[in-house]
């Protein structure tokens, strides 16, 4: 028997050592089972001062913070931020990220691009997120936080140029789709690596308070990649540092195949991980627009007074597969997104709407076939540039561009070799 | 004129640089009040205040990953990784996004950062504290890579780095940080302010990166070196009596192709040196330019004298070390074939 499987014969007086591995409660052909996550009834949690310290506010990380009830009011402490005007836009941005990941999710599957990651279930959390950051604030995005570019009115146009790699692609045809970068929109280059741009966002905010500046920095993560080192060292420079950021994690239940429970490990909830780096953090209903947009501005606003991070876990759920290249059908229930209790985003908000007596079922079919007009529109003028494999392409010239500022001997020879 | 070791000559040109641009900041592992285990950041955050030089966690990925957004927001950090053997904790950062920021983003986002490490060995350092990783720098598009070997080059090129636009590794020469250490570990180093290269002007003044330097002219065989390599190549040529032209590379990426084309043609002959591990090591690259540029001016098969292809010992350290006698019998070896 080898060194590994060879058992210790002094250890008499304990058992054998077992390893655990933890496993969803269901997989496919069992009934979905929410029964572990625990919901606050609406309204239920108290909003703390700004300056609260973390230590006094240790249960906010383990509840949810909610503001939607079932009947579709808005209740407790954390509502009555939004005007009706406001709360129509934030209906209208989830609706049109929707309507676009739509189209873009077809556009895939009639090859006019290799690949696309949809927000279906997610909209609330970067629509509504966006609203609590200014002009000049910088996101340090992952792949699935569109919204903040939709919610700030970058054109739709430009995304899709993106996707499609197309002549007027604003990267050149150098990314993945849906990898945008917008500095103008406050939305750094997506990485495509995961858990980098956590960091990176701590130092950006790091460097606004070095300078004296009023700007903030968000960072996002989603639950599967908090078990990066990246997301540890965010966490211990943002707390030493007091950097002027939210931390975000978005945490959809799955990471890709993986459920939640294999990075969150034994800690209660990923929220919970800020309190340890004495980091205020906040575990809210990723699903209630008014909720996240509550708890958002709440964190902003710790920032901007420079009272330092926030950590905010945003519970929700990923309706659809992680991207084009996945099914997920082979590692969960196929009717789990109908039984996930926090409901659909975009008809809790339409709920509420209605009941304030701003919205009607007929005003919300009459704006989807709008906005579906609004999004094929942009569509068609991004397709007259090409889409990946038909008309307008970027030029070959442009791999070797832009790898330095001033292009070096070696890669212009390389070009020439290419024929450019 | 004023004479500087590479430590003076380093926190010179750090000095210089936060002096006239506000945005350049300087942080790292014990290198705030303390002012690096090298001393190399000594005085400025005394000077410019702990939000400009300031210490950080033990945490190379938070280090480079802090540095990348702030460049991102439009400082320059000057950081440093207390040993270049300490940086593969920010191997993801540098390689996958502080050098592909500007290509990815299409030129929306930059990173203008500098990347401070000591390197090579010759201090005792064993495994952890020795290492020469400037092939894991080069082989990434979208960085730079300089190794100087002297205070002089040392204070220009830093202050070159910091404004260059774009992200550079600055490599430094551990063993060289007080005098040319030509390989001969049992005599006393001369020091540097003995040495011409020692003369550092203290004000500003930079040296273009891509530009190496002829540090002997000669006509029996160039060898090609950098960094601590430079000075055991100097005294192998003076020991053997061979007259050898040594070029400096100074910068790594980019490469002055130019000149080591010009001498290696001229020469016919050609030694490449450096203290890191041989396979695909840097000298690789090296060679195999010289072979497609000079194919049919060499006189002899182009030899490599580096470190062997095993961790850095401890005790065996002169054993490991590619010094003096070793170069020499490599220029012999290509002066007889």
């Amino acid at each position: 028997m080898g060194e590994k499987g060879r058992k210790n014969e002094g250890m008499t007086e304990f058992p054998q050592l077992s390893l655990h591995v933890p496993e969803p409660a269901v997989r496919p052909g069992d009934q979905p089972d929410f029964s572990n996550v625990k919901i606050a009834k609406a309204g239920v949690v108290p909003r703390p001062e700004v300056d609260v310290a973390s230590e006094e506010i240790r249960d906010l990380a383990y509840s949810i913070i909610r503001v939607l009830n079932r009947d579709g009011d808005a209740v407790g402490p954390w509502a009555g931020l939004l005007s009706d005007e406001e709360l129509l836009t934030g209906l209208r941005n989830m609706m049109k990220l929707r309507a676009f990941d739509a189209r873009m999710l077809m556009a895939q599957r009639q090859g006019k691009t290799s690949f696309y990651m949809q927000h279906l279930g997610e909209e609330a959390v970067s629509c509504a997120f966006r609203k609590a950051l200014r002009k000049g604030d910088m996101n340090f995005p992952t792949y699935r936080q569109a919204g903040l570019l939709i919610a700030d009115d970058y054109p739709m146009v430009e995304m899709m140029n993106q996707i499609y790699s197309n002549e007027s692609d604003p990267l050149r045809g150098r990314q993945l789709p849906i990898m945008y970068s917008s500095k103008e929109h406050g939305f750094f280059t997506i990485s495509g690596n995961l858990a980098t741009q956590y960091v990176q966002a701590v130092g950006w905010a790091m460097a606004s308070a070095i300078k004296n500046d009023t700007r903030i920095a968000a960072a996002w993560i989603g639950d599967g990649s908090t078990a990066e080192s990246d997301f540890h060292s965010a966490l211990v420079f943002a707390s030493t540092y007091k950097a002027p950021v939210i931390l975000n994690i978005v945490n959809n239940q799955w990471a890709i195949s993986t459920f939640q429970g294999i990075a969150r490990g034994g800690s209660g909830t990923f929220a919970a991980r800020g309190l340890g780096f004495g980091i205020p953090a906040l575990r809210v209903d990723g699903n209630d627009y008014l909720a996240v947009y509550a708890v958002s501005s709440w964190a902003a606003e710790r920032a901007r007074r420079n009272l330092g991070p926030t950590l905010i876990e945003y519970v929700t759920y990923r309706v659809g597969a992680h991207s084009t290249s996945d099914d997920p059908s082979a590692y969960r229930p196929k009717t789990e997104s109908e039984a996930w209790p926090l409901g659909d985003p975009v008809l809790r908000l339409k709920k509420h709407l209605i009941a304030r007596g701003v919205w009607s079922e007929e005003r919300h079919v009459q704006a989807e076939a709008e906005i579906l007009d609004e999004v094929i529109q942009a569509q068609k003028q991004a397709e007259a540039h090409g889409t990946l494999h038909a008309g307008g392409k970027p030029s070959v010239r442009d791999i070797f561009e832009g790898v330095y500022a001033e292009m070096p001997a070696h890669i212009r020879r390389q070009r020439q070799k290419a024929g450019y | 004129m004023a004479r500087m070791t590479m430590i003076e000559a380093v926190r010179s040109a750090m000095d210089v640089s936060m002096e006239r641009d506000d945005d350049v900041v300087v942080f790292g592992e014990d290198v705030g009040y303390f002012g690096g285990v090298f001393r190399c950041t000594q005085g400025l955050q005394a000077k410019y205040g702990r939000t400009r030089c300031f210490d950080t966690p033990i945490s190379e990925s938070g280090i480079v990953g802090t540095a990348i957004g702030m460049a991102a927001y439009g400082l320059k950090p000057c950081v440093e990784i207390q040993f270049a053997d300490y940086m593969y904790p920010a191997y993801d950062q540098i390689t996958q996004e502080a050098a592909r920021i500007r290509y990815r983003s299409n030129g929306d986002f930059t990173c203008p950062i500098v990347l401070r490490m000591p390197t090579g060995g010759g201090i005792f350092g064993g495994q952890t504290h020795s290492q020469s990783p400037e092939a894991l720098f080069t082989h990434v598009c979208g960085l730079k890579v300089v190794v100087p070997s002297n205070p002089y080059d040392a204070k220009g090129l830093l202050i070159a780095a910091i404004e260059d636009p774009d992200p550079v590794m600055f490599l430094e020469p551990k063993r060289l940080y007080n005098g040319p250490f030509d390989g001969h570990h049992e005599k006393p180093v001369t020091p540097w302010s003995k040495h011409d290269l020692g003369e550092v002007p203290e004000g500003h003044y930079s040296i273009p990166i891509g530009k190496a330097e002829i540090r002997r002219p000669g006509s029996a065989v160039t060898v090609i070196a950098y960094g601590t390599m430079v000075h055991v190549a100097l005294a192998a040529a003076e020991e053997m009596g061979i007259d050898a032209e040594v070029i400096d590379l100074r910068s790594l990426l980019p490469l002055d192709l130019d000149t080591v084309v010009q001498s290696v043609t001229k020469t016919g002959r050609c030694v490449m040196v450096h203290e890191a591990t041989l396979t695909s090591g840097y000298g690789a690259e090296v060679v195999a330019l010289v072979q497609e540029h000079c194919f049919y001016h060499l006189e002899a098969p182009v030899v490599r004298v580096t470190g062997w292809d095993t961790p850095y010992p401890h005790a065996q350290e002169w054993d490991y070390f590619p010094g003096p006698a070793r170069v020499g019998r490599a220029l012999a070896e290509v002066m007889e074939a």
